[in-house]
């Protein structure tokens, strides 16, 4: 869905997505790492249970909440990735499912 | 806009109370109308926790304890007529509640209270579980270590109280009763051939009687009308967290699940306050209390907060009464809503359309405040 | 510039707090701190510039990144708190502010508060616009900017407005033409617009404006005065329809121009008044940006849209206001150093009448249909909303409590302006006499954990009742 222009170098940044370690670079907000990865959807809608993803990018819609180091609901697009994090997609389906009643 | 007096009654405030009521106005065939004044973000029903609660209540003497177990016992089936009519699920769930106990002395001291109570209660009506940590954790695995105790209650429960809101407002328009948004009452006066009007801006509209449920609005308007109403408002904070995997089986006191998987967190209660802005010393120390029931949410977000005015007078006990000087004019205000909407619907929308409140709210008039001030 | 990276170094009180790092914000940041007031600049991303500036050491050179330089060398020798990466979730009208950094949180006072609180795109509530691959421009063009990310597959923009336009350009640079473009523009803003053409043939926007316009036309399919848009998604692809025809796509971006950002200004209190020419709340503010809160100004797009050559005058215009209320120069001095930013602001506001006729976004796309998702957080559609206002809700507020719209995460950020317009048009009343609904901290989510490290004071304490 997105690719990376060739003429920009950066230092690629190992982390990990949902236990798999993953690469994305210097630069990346978890959002744009996530992205250029080609992941569409980053959570499930808690109501609804539809896949949703990033929207606005500038932390103002609020869609592509994940967890990151242990710390859910955070907002993928204003986090900057460092190496070695921890992302979470699967965390937010597990919170999504309501059990009970 | 001049409406003329079309109507047997009109209730004055669209919250929960001046809806239940309504409700059971309207369907003993008289033709209403419910004014939404429409003035508040936050009204006392859309602030409200949500909870269908007896146990603290009977604390407040056994006339009060009576008449909610009456109304938690009526809930089921006002649900019930309320889903039919409406075609929308309040979500009642009344499978019983605790109060959680974080200090030692204070669980002593709540379980002796009830204890003698139980005494005063005409009936055994009330049934209540004084459970020890170790008991209370097979309900409520997720409670934190500095829980030592709690109170349950079986008649205790919850309801989705913004659905109960707009299920009320629908099926009061279905039984018949007129729903007036954005009118707001600037005065209403007893009219000579009897009956009321009651203007708002522009506005007139008149009716038989008259049902004053505005919440702390009542304070401006029962006097027009020879009634008291000496109500204070008390701040209370919500907090409201994102969507979890089910934490809270049963609902707390100040701790709830909703159905879409948000807790609530609401305990404070602030009198004198100066406006229901929140503040956010307030929320730290929500914040800290709820973590300690329930460590699990320490890293959880809260995503919204409210502050909301609940309606106390001075005894914290429901205000009933019929205007002496006006016969027809009632004033309505009480801080249990929820709780007692389903008592509001059937009984005492009964003794309103009778003309005549009964025996067992005459403790509920505000004789009882004129008693106290020449006291 | 001192970079605070954690909140417990930062000060207790500051004479200036200005929230949001871009041209309004740093300008104003700048002009408070270099005239002696102790000032906090604050963004949630993780550098200077804003929305329009980020990522500028990757952006090639033009005019317009030449005035971020000089902008962040200025913020840079200014002898000012810069906290980076931190959301403010409190502002109440006594100038105290909430600040958070992911599970920190802090409490501080300020004698005065600039808020340059920017855009947010316009939400553009066509069917399927919550699926994953359909995001705004605005997002794509972020990814760009601030990490080189361009559009990969088949791409269709669809919508309005001057950015579209500006992203097109920048993916043909890019090597990557957009597959489509959607223009929604209606056909009759042309003639409405009409009017203001004179102020816009001077300004700077119209020789850039008309050059890159005709790159686009030349290299992009368009589809003008496009209707009714739906996004389906069938496996791994989209598909967008219109009314004549339909393409597969990868990648669906939507705009329709920007509005302000005002979540904390409402949080606050400060009083605002609908824009009828850009269907949009703007503040009520003076000259000086000021807002109907003491001690709150508004400064930049947040104030209402103008771009970035107006907010930096406008960031300056706010920051001089505040050291004169502040008694740090006289209303002369003050005045005088005003007039350079007026003139600077006057020659940056020329043609935005002639952007704003041209580019207002067609009613059917501000109201959604029925079907149609208008909450993005709670997943009400428009149909929900039509229904709640029928049964008697007939203000933004009761909307929100007999539907659930607004209520999610977003806090109604993506939801007011379309359920502002929907009860408008329900109730048949201008949208000026309808308010937006009331905002309350947590402005931002954060966690509880965060929350309780906050202290409180002894009468707080007791109000939370301990059993």
């Amino acid at each position: 869905m997105f690719a990376r222009q060739p003429e920009r170098v950066a230092q690629p940044l190992r982390f990990v997505l949902d236990g798999r370690d993953v690469e994305g670079v210097e630069g990346d907000t978890v959002a744009s790492a996530l992205l250029a990865l080609g992941v569409r959807a980053f959570r499930h809608h808690a109501a609804t249970g539809e896949a949703r993803g990033p929207f606005c990018l500038i932390g103002a819609c609020f869609e592509c909440l994940v967890e990151i180091d242990g710390l859910p609901g955070r907002r993928a697009c204003l986090t900057t990735l460092r190496a070695g994090m921890r992302v979470n997609l699967a965390a937010m389906d597990a919170g999504a499912v309501i059990t009970g009643r | 806009m001049e409406q003329g007096a079309e109507f047997d009654v009109v209730v004055v405030g669209a919250g929960v109370v001046g809806l239940a009521t309504a409700f059971g106005l309207a369907g003993r065939g008289l033709r209403v109308a419910v004014l939404d004044g429409e003035g508040e973000a936050r009204p006392a029903s859309l602030a409200n926790f949500g909870l269908v609660w007896v146990q603290s209540k009977a604390l407040h003497g056994a006339g009060y304890g009576q008449w909610t177990i009456a109304s938690a016992r009526a809930w089921p089936s006002f649900a019930a007529e309320v889903r039919e009519e409406s075609g929308i699920d309040v979500g009642l769930r009344q499978e019983g509640g605790y109060t959680l106990f974080l200090s030692e002395a204070a669980f002593q001291r709540r379980s002796a209270g009830l204890a003698a109570l139980c005494q005063q209660m005409p009936s055994p009506a009330m049934t209540w579980e004084v459970q020890e940590r170790a008991v209370l954790a097979r309900t409520l695995p997720d409670v934190g270590p500095d829980v030592v105790g709690g109170i349950y209650c079986p008649l205790d429960g919850e309801v989705h109280v913004l659905r109960l809101v707009r299920a009320l407002t629908v099926a009061v328009q279905r039984r018949g009763a007129t729903l007036l948004p954005s009118w707001r009452v600037d005065q209403v006066e007893p009219l000579s051939g009897g009956g009321f009007r009651l203007r708002g801006g522009e506005s007139t509209i008149a009716a038989g009687k008259v049902v004053l449920a505005a919440g702390l609005g009542n304070r401006r308007l029962a006097p027009q009308l020879g009634l008291i109403a000496p109500l204070a408002p008390q701040r209370g904070h919500v907090m409201v967290t994102a969507r979890l995997p089910r934490l809270l089986p049963l609902p707390t006191v100040s701790l709830r699940q909703t159905e879409e998987g948000s807790v609530l967190i609401g305990e404070s209660k602030e009198d004198r306050p100066e406006n229901d802005s929140v503040r956010p010393d307030i929320l730290a120390a929500q914040a800290r209390r709820a973590i300690r029931v329930f460590p699990a949410l320490a890293r959880v977000p809260v995503v919204r907060s409210w502050a909301g005015l609940r309606v106390l007078t001075p005894d914290g006990l429901p205000l009933y009464d019929q205007s002496a000087r006006h016969p027809g004019a009632f004033v309505l205000s009480c801080h249990s809503g929820v709780t007692l909407a389903a008592i509001h619907a059937t009984r005492l929308a009964a003794m309103i359309a009778a003309g005549q409140l009964g025996a067992e709210v005459t403790s509920f008039s505000a004789a009882r405040f004129d008693v106290r001030a020449a006291a | 510039m001192r970079r605070v990276g954690s909140l417990p170094t930062l000060r207790d009180a500051y004479d200036l707090v200005v929230v949001g790092a871009g041209p309004a914000g740093m300008a104003a940041a700048a002009e408070g701190s270099r005239r002696g007031l102790i000032t906090l600049l604050v963004d949630e991303a993780s550098g200077l510039g804003g929305q329009i500036w980020r990522g500028l050491d990757l952006s090639s050179p033009s005019p317009w990144v030449r005035d971020g330089f000089a902008l962040r060398a200025e913020v840079e020798a200014a002898a000012v708190d810069f906290a980076p990466s931190t959301s403010v979730w409190h502002l109440a009208p006594d100038l105290h502010l909430g600040l958070a950094q992911g599970e920190t949180a802090r409490l501080i006072a300020a004698r005065h508060v600039i808020l340059a609180t920017g855009s947010i795109e316009r939400p553009m509530p066509v069917p399927g616009w919550t699926l994953p691959g359909v995001m705004t421009v605005g997002a794509a063009q972020t990814l760009l900017k601030a990490q080189g990310l361009l559009p990969g597959g088949r791409t269709i923009l669809v919508g309005s407005g001057p950015l579209i336009w500006q992203f097109a350009a920048q993916c043909l640079a890019g090597g990557r033409a957009p597959t489509l473009f959607l223009d929604t523009t209606p056909r009759a803003n042309r003639r409405l617009a009409l009017r203001h053409l004179a102020g816009f043939a001077t300004s700077r926007y119209a020789r850039a404006g008309l050059a890159l316009v005709a790159t686009v036309r030349r290299r992009v399919v368009r589809v003008a005065a496009t209707e009714g848009i739906a996004i389906a998604r069938e496996g791994g692809e989209l598909t967008v329809a219109w009314g004549r025809g339909d393409a597969r796509a990868d990648l669906v971006l939507l705009h329709q121009g920007v509005v302000p950002n005002l979540q904390l200004a409402l949080a606050a209190g400060c009083a605002v008044v609908w824009n009828p020419a850009r269907a949009a709340f703007e503040p009520r503010t003076d000259d000086w940006g000021r807002t109907t809160v003491p001690g709150i100004a508004i400064a930049g797009d947040a104030g209402g849209i103008e771009g970035a050559e107006a907010a930096e005058a406008r960031g300056r215009l706010a920051a001089l206001g505040v050291l004169a209320a502040m008694g740090a120069i006289a209303d002369g001095e003050r005045d005088r150093a005003a007039q350079p930013w007026r003139r600077r602001l006057a020659r940056a506001r020329s043609g935005r009448a002639f952007l704003d006729a041209l580019f207002l976004p067609d009613r059917r796309f501000r109201l959604p249909e029925e079907g149609t998702t208008l909450c993005r957080c709670e997943g009400v559609t428009a149909g929900a909303v039509r229904e709640a206002i029928a049964a008697g809700a007939h203000s933004a507020d009761r909307v929100k409590a007999m539907t659930r719209a607004g209520m999610g995460p977003c806090q109604g950020r993506m939801c007011l302006l379309p359920v502002i317009e929907t009860l408008a048009d329900a109730r048949r009343v201008p949208p000026s006499t309808l308010a937006p609904w009331r905002i309350r901290s947590p402005v931002v989510p954060l966690p509880l954990a965060a929350l309780a490290t906050l202290p409180s004071a002894e009468a707080a304490e007791a109000a939370v009742v301990g059993y």
